[in-house]
């Protein structure tokens, strides 16, 4: 008996170095294929960027980035990721808890309609809103009468941007919690504590990576929409010009270093949130690595 | 803290989980309830502890009626099946849990939380794993602390799901005797949830057999095992052999054979199933009565000290088993192709209505 097991082993072991063998290449071949295309379409033009915005000298690049309309855009942007982030982290918790942990009628049709953002072309979400709340759209008449701007002012873009970025955090969170099940929710209710310190003490730790994740790229998307903020925003410069629209307008104007320079303020942003990302990343495995 | 349950059913979508179950638990005791997957055991467990509500019936405890309490406001300890430790804490805050989330007024000082957890610890045999991690737990210690944290907020009463179901076979048999000395120390009324049935009749005070939603029998695991009041709950409790045969007042003609059953005297002529568990099946190599059986032995096997013997009824051509003892086995000198007579030392004769096994 001993003999045989030995040489079949032997011819196993034969054909698992030439399957390696095979495998060896078809990995060489696609990470090549990976690293080609990500330099050519990722890596090259952030550095353009970057080569762009600093081809006049640091001066310019300081001036146009200081500059007041370039200081409002920075402004707004970052006024509309407060307001929006923490809006849609809330509404996802909300709905991912409601989908992973009761059975109700509907519950399909909620979660294709929290995938509808993407599915919609951000112009045409930005067009719905301007047929809603201008002035001649089908609430414009009561918005003039009680005095409220939507169209063409901040509350317009927020209203855009958090329809845009509605299913980021709920997205992530879904499945997460989905795989954790609620039995240590029943736990902790079956000893006494509350709605509030249940959530509050096991299900946030639970959760706290995959929503933090969720944040983070709805943040990326609030700073960088461009398609539905553009529509509805009617790029008053130094009132409703955000990052993004900012960067175009100098462009087309073509102040393209002062554009870049702009360009390159976001992708640090993005680069940054891509560190952060990746932290959390790994942050997460190693969780789940000693995770039960 | 007794319990009772009255006309409880409850519904999931169109699978009927309870149908009207009746039951009393009385003060004190362990109770198994024990069942196939899919009979309503967890789901009556979890009824009881408010984490399912009823769709018709009530709980008390006590006599008090608590069918519209909320889980927290029952005071039951609940262990789950798969533990559901709060991972992110380590085993003292786990323990700890139950009383720190009490209403400030109620919530013993941070001194009082330590000793208590301590006392826990030690009562589960887990001192000085207080700073670890579940992940950092074998099953068994798990399991412990579950318990633990179960106990820690003093419950009325304990409810544990499948308790020992994810441990292997002797982590579970330890465990079990060790639920059971603790059950006689504390004394507190405790329900476990079990497919197992060797489980259920080595730590139960009494017995719930359930299948499909309903109560099948209730006793000590004696009566149940040794009286089941059921085909289900006879074949459910253990390995047993059919002899079908024609019931005619009182005796249950098995091919020449008769068997007596004295329980159906005003039976005629019905069909019938004779049920003997393969210890109550005696084994001869002459037949010294005519209500032997003719068998012929196809197979034997033995485990530890016991032999079990596979044999065909000559008649019926149904297979037959056989438990007996090694000396027995060895006088007997049994081998492959034997024709041997099997006498049923023991027997419960039921009249098959709808069921079919």
């Amino acid at each position: 008996m001993e003999p045989h097991l030995s040489k079949s082993i032997e011819q196993m072991s034969i054909r698992k170095r030439k399957d390696s063998k095979e495998s060896k290449l078809v990995k060489v071949v696609l990470i090549s294929i990976a690293i080609l295309y990500l330099s050519l379409l990722l890596f090259v033009p952030l550095t353009a960027i970057f080569v762009k915005a600093f081809e006049q000298g640091v001066e310019v690049y300081l001036a146009a980035i200081t500059e007041s309309d370039a200081l409002s855009a920075i402004r707004l942007t970052l006024l509309v990721a407060i307001i929006v982030v923490p809006l849609n982290t809330i509404f996802g918790v909300a709905a991912a808890w409601a989908v992973t942990k009761f059975h109700f009628k509907g519950k399909q049709i909620l979660l294709s309609l929290l995938e509808l953002p993407f599915a919609v072309s951000p112009v045409i979400a930005g067009l719905v809103f301007v047929l809603l709340f201008s002035p001649r759209g089908v609430l414009g008449p009561w918005l003039v009468d009680s005095g409220m701007k939507i169209i063409f002012s901040v509350p317009g873009i927020i209203i855009a941007t958090i329809f845009v970025t509605v299913p980021f955090v709920a997205r992530e969170l879904i499945p997460v919690m989905q795989a954790q099940g609620t039995s240590e929710e029943e736990a902790a209710v079956s000893l006494g504590a509350n709605g509030w310190q249940m959530f509050w003490r096991v299900t946030l730790p639970n959760i706290k990576w995959g929503l933090l994740y969720g944040m983070i790229l709805c943040n990326a998307r609030a700073i960088g929409e461009f398609g539905a903020v553009s529509v509805v925003s009617g790029r008053i410069r130094g009132m409703t010009n955000t990052m993004p629209l900012h960067v175009e307008i100098l462009y087309n104007e073509y102040q393209f270093a002062a554009s870049f320079a702009v360009a390159s303020l976001m992708s640090i942003m993005a680069i940054i949130t891509l560190i952060i990302k990746s932290m959390i990343e790994w942050k997460t495995n190693k969780q789940e690595g000693k995770g039960v | 803290m007794s319990i009772q349950i009255q006309k409880v059913s409850k519904a999931f979508g169109t699978f009927q989980a309870l149908k009207n179950i009746n039951l009393d638990i009385p003060d004190g005791k362990l109770v198994a309830l024990l069942g196939p997957s899919g009979s309503g055991k967890t789901t009556l467990l979890r009824v009881i502890a408010g984490l399912e509500t009823a769709d018709e019936g009530a709980i008390l405890f006590d006599g008090v009626d608590l069918t519209n309490a909320h889980v927290s406001n029952r005071e039951v300890g609940f262990v789950f099946q798969h533990y559901a430790l709060f991972k992110h804490m380590t085993v003292f805050e786990n323990i700890a849990f139950g009383l720190k989330v009490r209403k400030k007024r109620d919530r013993p000082s941070a001194s009082a939380i330590k000793e208590k957890v301590n006392e826990l610890l030690q009562l589960v045999k887990l001192e000085g794993f207080a700073e670890r991690y579940p992940s950092q737990l074998s099953g068994g210690q798990r399991q412990r602390v579950a318990l633990a944290r179960a106990l820690a907020v003093e419950p009325r009463i304990l409810l544990l799901d499948e308790p020992f179901g994810a441990l292997d076979a002797k982590v579970r048999k330890e465990l079990r005797r060790w639920l059971r000395k603790l059950h006689d120390e504390v004394h507190m009324t405790s329900v476990f949830v079990t497919h197992d049935q060797e489980e259920a009749l080595d730590v139960a005070d009494q017995i719930v057999v359930m299948n499909e939603g309903k109560i099948e029998q209730l006793g000590t695991p004696d009566e149940v095992y040794d009286h089941p009041a059921s085909p289900f709950v006879y074949d459910f409790l253990g390995n047993v052999n059919l002899f079908r045969g024609r019931l005619n007042q009182g005796k249950l003609n098995v091919g020449s054979a008769q068997i007596e059953a004295p329980e159906h005297l005003d039976a005629t002529n019905l069909e019938a199933v004779g049920y003997v568990r393969p210890h109550h099946l005696s084994i001869e190599k002459v037949q010294k009565s005519k209500d032997s059986i003719p068998a012929i032995v196809i197979f034997s096997h033995s485990v530890g000290p016991v032999v079990y013997i596979e044999m065909k009824l000559q008649d019926s051509e149904e297979y037959v088993e056989a438990e007996i003892s090694k000396e027995e086995f060895s006088g007997l000198d049994l081998k492959k192709g034997d024709v041997v007579y099997v006498y049923p030392k023991k027997v419960k004769v039921f009249i098959p209505e709808d069921f079919v096994i």
